[in-house]
């Protein structure tokens, strides 16, 4: 089905499965009860985990197969959010045009950048897609203002001429995006006992685009152009000596991740219909690095983890306070309970950046292949323990992803 | 004529912070082969090591002084540093006042053992990783410390201030016989500029004239040879990371009168000393120093109201577009050695 | 009738010589030998050849055509092979991988953005690069990563995914180079039986006169960045110039 090869097809539905049901799968608590904190069905942050989720599969493409590392993605990503908000602007709330014009606006820019920063590999590739980032947001920032609306960012505002749609409601108010009459911050609350679960049509539209995403870039990497592009980062001198262009595939390879980005600016843009230059900024470019790297670089389903996992955490962290902690540790002795919450107290709240980079470093150090590769090694190592226990070593290798 | 005076002057001093952190750079790279992201952060610490220092120095205690009053008429509270019992009133406030460059004393032995620790514990583990590697790991490092210091000092700029003897400008224009307030500098960055001079002069005269010297140069030209020669080359670049760090925490410490030190204040150099390194010539210690300077005073050339006039907004880009018609016209950079980085 | 014709080419590195007039005609179907003492410019040589390097003057025409100015891949694409001093092969990859590479780069040229098509739905390409690892004897490795193998193995893959394309012009560099006894003795074969089966020209550049001899039936002698006899086998053995400038020291 789909073309798939059974391993890749049930990856497949494992991710459909996951992000269809993530208003279940995330609200595994009853709310008003204590541990409601840790529910992540809220339509912002749901649709966040897939937008992210797509911006990594987009990077994966460029950095898993290539070896590339760009360090000025956010750039795409904030480009493709401008355009589409201009389109909300210009042309009518529908988000179809907007994402449209995002990625095809973003390709452009990836087409131009890539080609002069594709002429040098290694560091210098890094260093000028860095460069190029930070260029395009210092100018965002402040000379093009008129374009991006500089510090403030872009917003619609009731005057727009929305030539296609209406510049406001009949209530007078702005409107919101949508897709044909559907409200993108439309939900639908179903409510089983004492637990709610949110259904939001930003989200299943995002949702959606994510398993379209995430089939292509499958198909990619399945296909002789991905073999090609891993080729490029096994050993670009024998690609050369057999006859491959390796700027083409490369360039190609930085264009289709672009454009990922790009439709995860629009998408970000049609849930919230307004950019910013920081979503530009090189920390931004950072944040898809750790996602990818903590996921799995070069695996297929690496990126997607590693976006939930930071943007879960992320907001799960920002969210425990000491109050928090002290709840948690009640069942210590005082003098213990306050000596334990002293020493996480760094970790939660506003130290998350901390939590995650040392998890980083971590994950950089002893699990270079990130979480997939932790999962394969917890399998293999299950597998070993049971073939011990029927007293039969069984020597199965299967062909490494 | 006197305005380009002025924005060469006023892009020396950032030249120099660009210039000594891209030095250190240079050295890890061409000694270690290490491409380190956490050098900023170096920088960084070195500033934190001033507002340590100033902070210890400060460490007050409070008496009730029945002479002055308050706007209440209460007695006032008044805070009174330890220095002051220790040293008296007079050395103790001259000590506090002079606590920047104090702080250099202090920063060095600091600076070493972060850098050695560094080395030891967690970069030697990957100089036979992959480049991506070393700047994946070294990035986590640089977000680490980062968020270290924010915990310990706060997300605001601390405001350390040079000595009272170099607050004030001098007028360097008279002196060049032009008109009085034309090109006037503040004393501390001449003091800046000057210091960074000496610390890259002392650099380079301690890999020109000592035979550790030698031996790290020659190390930087083909590490295996070295090693095949039986000197222990990781042990000296062990200490080469040490200097470097100390290289950029001295120059952390003497900018903090400049600009008050914020956490981030290592990233934001450090992407800027990437494109100084890049355009100077991975490996090259002088295309660095050069570069540094070079591409500070152009960035302050850049600033002038007139150019800003013709190309809006070039002030912000000036060095990205140096960095990127470089890199593409000269692709070793401006004095890079042939075979360094090249793949 | 000569497929390759070096005439005239010169190439100077700062204060180095490194090649001066070098002439060279490969017979179409023969097995060409360079050979020369250290430093005689053999590898600048090949790497003029295969459009590493630029000569400073002189041509190099093969099949009617100059290479000069091409970029390798596209010199790759005339029809000449290079084979590497240590194997350059994808070590990331699977031994068919490998394989599949120069198979697709012989069907779709330089460049193709074949993005959505599976590779296991390349029927022709599949065929055909498991025949060709057959041919080589490695089968049986075609899911071994390929870094995991041995070195003559990967010598041998790596002419394999060479012949995979058809070239008309094989170029060695030193094949055998830091090889144990043995493993040298197979690549002989190995490339004598290419000769003989194939429809294909060999020019191999080699320290090793054992291997030389056994395989050359055309020698160029380079000493000092110049040509210093071209002949057969045999009368390279008895010439008194080549035995001063090369085998006298080595003997």
């Amino acid at each position: 089905m789909f073309n798939l090869s059974k391993k890749d097809l049930s990856l497949l539905i494992l991710v459909a499965v996951l992000t269809l049901f993530a208003p279940f799968i995330l609200n595994p608590f009853p709310a008003g009860s204590a541990m409601a904190q840790f529910n992540a069905g809220y339509p912002d942050l749901m649709q966040r985990f897939v937008i992210f989720g797509i911006f990594a599969i987009g990077f994966n493409i460029l950095f898993g197969l290539t070896g590339y590392l760009s360090f000025g993605h956010a750039a795409f990503l904030g480009v493709g959010s401008y355009a589409a908000v201009w389109m909300f602007k210009l042309l009518s709330m529908n988000v179809i045009p907007a994402i449209l014009l995002a990625v095809i606006v973003s390709g452009l820019f990836s087409l131009l950048i890539g080609f002069i920063s594709l002429r040098r590999s290694g560091i210098y590739f890094s260093i000028l897609t860095l460069a190029f980032a930070q260029m395009m947001f210092a100018l965002a920032y402040s000379v093009l203002t008129p374009v991006t609306g500089g510090e403030t960012g872009l917003q619609l505002a009731l005057n727009d001429p929305r030539i296609l749609g209406a510049s406001q409601t009949p209530e007078g108010n702005i409107p919101v995006p949508g897709l044909f009459g559907l409200e993108m911050r439309d939900s639908a609350d179903l409510v089983i006992g004492s637990w709610v679960f949110t259904f939001n049509v930003g989200y299943y539209f995002c949702a959606l685009v994510l398993l379209a995403s995430f089939y292509l870039s499958i198909r990619i990497f399945r296909s002789p152009f991905g073999m090609m592009l891993r080729a490029v980062k096994s050993n670009q001198q024998r690609m050369n000596y057999t006859g491959l262009n390796t700027r083409p595939y490369t360039l190609a390879a930085f264009v289709i991740s672009g454009m990922y980005a790009g439709l995860a600016g629009g998408l970000m843009a049609s849930m919230d219909p307004l950019a910013g230059a920081e979503r530009m900024q090189w920390t931004a470019s950072g944040e898809v690095v750790l996602m990818t790297i903590l996921g799995g670089a070069g695996t297929l389903i690496g990126p997607v983890l590693g976006a939930g996992f930071i943007k879960y955490f992320e907001n799960i962290f920002s969210k425990i306070n000491d109050n928090v902690l002290h709840s948690w540790f009640s069942f210590l002795p005082d003098g213990l309970e306050n000596a334990v919450v002293f020493i996480i107290h760094p970790f939660i709240g506003k130290g998350w950046h901390l939590t995650l980079g040392i998890l980083f470093m971590l994950v950089v150090i002893f699990l270079p292949g990130g979480l997939v590769e932790g999962g394969q090694r917890i399998r293999g190592w299950l597998r070993s323990r049971k073939s011990k226990d029927n007293g039969s070593a069984s020597h199965e290798t299967n062909p490494a992803e | 004529m006197d305005a380009i005076i002025l924005q060469i002057l006023n892009g020396l001093d950032k030249g120099s912070a660009y210039a000594l952190i891209a030095l250190g750079l240079t050295l890890i790279f061409g000694t270690l082969g290490v491409v380190n992201f956490a050098h900023g952060a170096l920088f960084m610490i070195g500033a934190f090591c001033a507002v340590t220092l100033n902070r210890i120095l400060t460490l007050s205690y409070t008496i009730i002084d029945d002479t002055q009053k308050d706007f209440l008429g209460n007695p006032l509270k008044v805070d009174v540093p330890y220095v002051h019992g220790l040293f008296g009133q007079a050395t103790g406030d001259a000590i506090i006042d002079w606590a920047v460059p104090l702080s250099l004393i202090f920063a060095i032995p600091v600076m070493i053992l972060v850098g050695v620790v560094m080395e030891r514990g967690l970069i030697k583990h990957f100089y036979k990783r992959p480049h991506a590697d070393q700047i994946l790991v070294t990035f986590g490092l640089a977000i680490v410390l980062q968020e270290v210091i924010k915990y310990f000092y706060g997300a605001n700029p601390i405001p350390t201030p040079a000595p009272a003897a170099f607050k004030g400008s001098l007028d360097f224009g008279a002196m060049l016989g032009f008109d009085p307030n034309l090109i006037i500098y503040p004393y501390w960055r001449i003091i800046y500029f000057g210091f960074a001079a000496v610390i890259i002069g002392g650099v380079f005269a301690f890999l020109q004239f000592t035979t550790f010297g030698m031996v790290v140069r020659a190390g930087m030209a083909d590490r295996e040879t070295v090693g095949l020669l039986g000197i222990n080359i990781d042990k000296r670049f062990t200490i080469m990371f040490g200097i470097a760090a100390a290289v950029a925490g001295l120059a952390g410490v003497m900018y903090t009168p400049i600009n008050s030190p914020n956490y981030h204040m290592g990233m934001d150099f450090l992407v800027l000393s990437f494109v100084v390194v890049v355009v100077g010539g991975m490996g090259s210690l002088p295309g660095a120093v050069l570069a540094g300077f070079l591409l500070g005073v152009l960035e302050s050339f850049a600033s002038m109201r007139e150019v800003i006039d013709i190309i809006p907004g070039i002030n912000q880009i000036i060095i990205y577009l140096v960095a990127i018609i470089i890199l593409l016209t000269r692709p070793r950079g401006l004095m890079g050695r042939k075979g360094v980085m090249e793949d | 009738m000569s497929i390759l014709e070096v005439k005239n080419v010169g190439k100077r590195f700062g204060g180095l010589q490194a090649l001066s007039e070098v002439n060279l005609s490969v017979k179409e179907n023969s097995v060409h030998a360079i050979i020369g003492p250290n430093g005689a410019g053999k590898s600048t040589l090949l790497n003029c050849l295969v459009g590493k390097l630029i000569p400073d003057t002189g041509s190099v025409m093969f099949d009617g055509q100059s290479v000069l100015g091409r970029a390798p891949y596209e010199i790759n694409q005339m029809g000449i092979s290079r084979v590497f001093q240590t194997p350059e092969i994808f070590g990331d990859l699977t031994v068919l991988e490998n394989m599949l590479i120069p198979c697709f780069a012989k069907r779709d040229g330089a460049f193709e953005l074949n993005a959505l098509a599976s590779v296991q739905s390349q029927k022709d390409i599949l065929e055909k690069a498991e025949h060709m690892l057959e041919e080589m004897n490695m089968a049986d490795k075609r899911h071994m990563h390929a870094a995991a193998m041995s070195r003559g193995d990967k010598r041998r893959l790596e002419i394999g995914m060479c012949l995979s394309q058809e070239p008309r012009l094989l170029l060695l560099d030193e094949p055998t180079a830091g090889m144990a006894r043995a493993d040298t003795n197979n690549t002989i074969d190995l490339l004598k039986q290419i000769s003989d089966e194939r429809d294909i020209t060999i020019a191999i550049i080699e320290h090793d006169m054992h291997v030389v001899f056994s395989l050359a039936n055309r020698i160029t002698v380079l000493a000092q960045g110049t040509p210093l006899v071209e002949d057969d086998p045999e009368n390279i053995r008895g010439n008194p110039k080549v035995r001063e400038a090369y085998l006298g020291e080595s003997a």
